[in-house]
């Protein structure tokens, strides 16, 4: 359960935005969370309620979206299927991950004076 | 104010950005691994389940090649346990409890490290708090990810824990020498499931207790410190 520090580390995150742009109050946090984050998109929904009590944040939503992993070879950049050997079926090299790891704050609405 | 029309309603502004949320501790892992780096220590995060041997392989390790200059941060959520039983090993180890934190994170090998012996040394392993989720999204600083799998739980495991696995440098199979009592426990099996998770697996099938493999481990480790980069000198 690290989706509490996850959900504080966004909370400051926010808060130092929030201070910047002098906002009265943050209206919606935008999280990408990629499927391989190892982040419960409901698990840090529920820490954020608790985490954002009394914050600037106390009335924002927050909208999670969702990246599936994709994966590439990493010589000939062919798409390769997940659920199946990490490699190229035309050229055998090992797959990399194109996305699916992040964790990224992408998009804050604020009220400002 | 709006200042467009001064109708009194307050202005929303929405702000784009690409902010990584665990970027604060990925900037203290950094530092971590410049001091990793000017020392010339080959620092390895290793995780595994609780009980997946983590402990008795650095024992082992220790027993195996007592010319490798070793050192240990370990992490528990509570007691000083497996680092009391590092250093009765000959391992100069610090413990770190989290209290009720299931993973450690770059702040904290950070303040540790402060107590580690300023002898030379080559190998840093960080003992993660027994999990196989949390720990894999902190970094550390580390070098490499190396994870501990134990024969007894599961030739699917990686397939559940898939983040972990990805995240992994190298897999060390541990208790092989349990092996002859589980006929339904296939070495095979687990590399297939490992490929599925992981790009370029590697996998060293490794007993504490009978040595198997524990040579095998100590030329990776050897291999991993003379790729680490060079250290830039000073003008």
């Amino acid at each position: 359960m690290h989706e509490y520090s996850i959900a504080s580390a966004l909370l400051e995150l926010v808060d130092e935005q929030a201070r910047r742009h002098v906002a009265t109050r943050v209206l919606a946090v935008h999280v990408g969370v990629g499927e391989l984050a190892g982040v419960e998109p409901e698990l840090l929904r529920q820490a954020f309620e608790l985490v954002r009590e009394r914050s600037v944040c106390a009335g924002a939503s927050l909208e999670i979206r969702r990246v599936p992993a994709r994966w590439a070879c990493r010589d000939c950049a062919a798409s390769v299927p997940p659920g199946l050997e990490l490699r190229c079926a035309a050229c055998a090299a090992p797959a990399r991950l194109v996305e699916g790891a992040e964790l990224l704050l992408e998009r804050v609405e604020m009220e400002v004076a | 104010m709006c200042d467009v029309c001064g109708c009194g309603d307050r202005e929303q502004v929405s702000v784009e950005l690409h902010e990584r949320i665990l970027g604060s501790n990925e900037r203290m892992a950094g530092h971590n691994r410049e001091h990793f780096r000017r020392r010339g220590l080959l620092a390895l995060n290793l995780m595994g389940s609780p009980g997946s041997g983590k402990t008795a392989l650095l024992e082992a390790t220790r027993r195996a090649a007592p010319g490798l200059r070793l050192a240990a941060l370990s992490g528990d959520l509570a007691t000083e346990r497996d680092a009391e039983r590092l250093r009765a090993a000959g391992i100069p180890a610090e413990a770190i409890t989290t209290g009720s934190a299931c993973h450690l994170d770059a702040g904290m090998v950070h303040h540790a490290l402060h107590h580690l012996p300023e002898a030379p040394l080559d190998v840093l392993v960080v003992e993660n708090v027994g999990n196989l989720v949390c720990p894999a999204i902190y970094d550390l600083g580390q070098a490499a990810n190396v994870v501990a799998l134990s024969v007894t739980e599961g030739e699917d495991k990686p397939l559940k824990y898939p983040v972990m696995f990805r995240a992994a440098d190298l897999v060390l199979l541990t208790k092989a020498d349990l092996l002859p009592h589980l006929p339904e426990v296939s070495v095979e099996r687990v590399a297939e499931a490992l490929a599925r998770v992981m790009p370029e697996p590697r996998m060293i099938v490794v007993s504490a207790r009978s040595g198997e493999g524990l040579g095998r481990w100590v030329e990776w480790m050897e291999a991993q410190k003379r790729v680490l980069q060079p250290v830039a000198l000073a003008p």
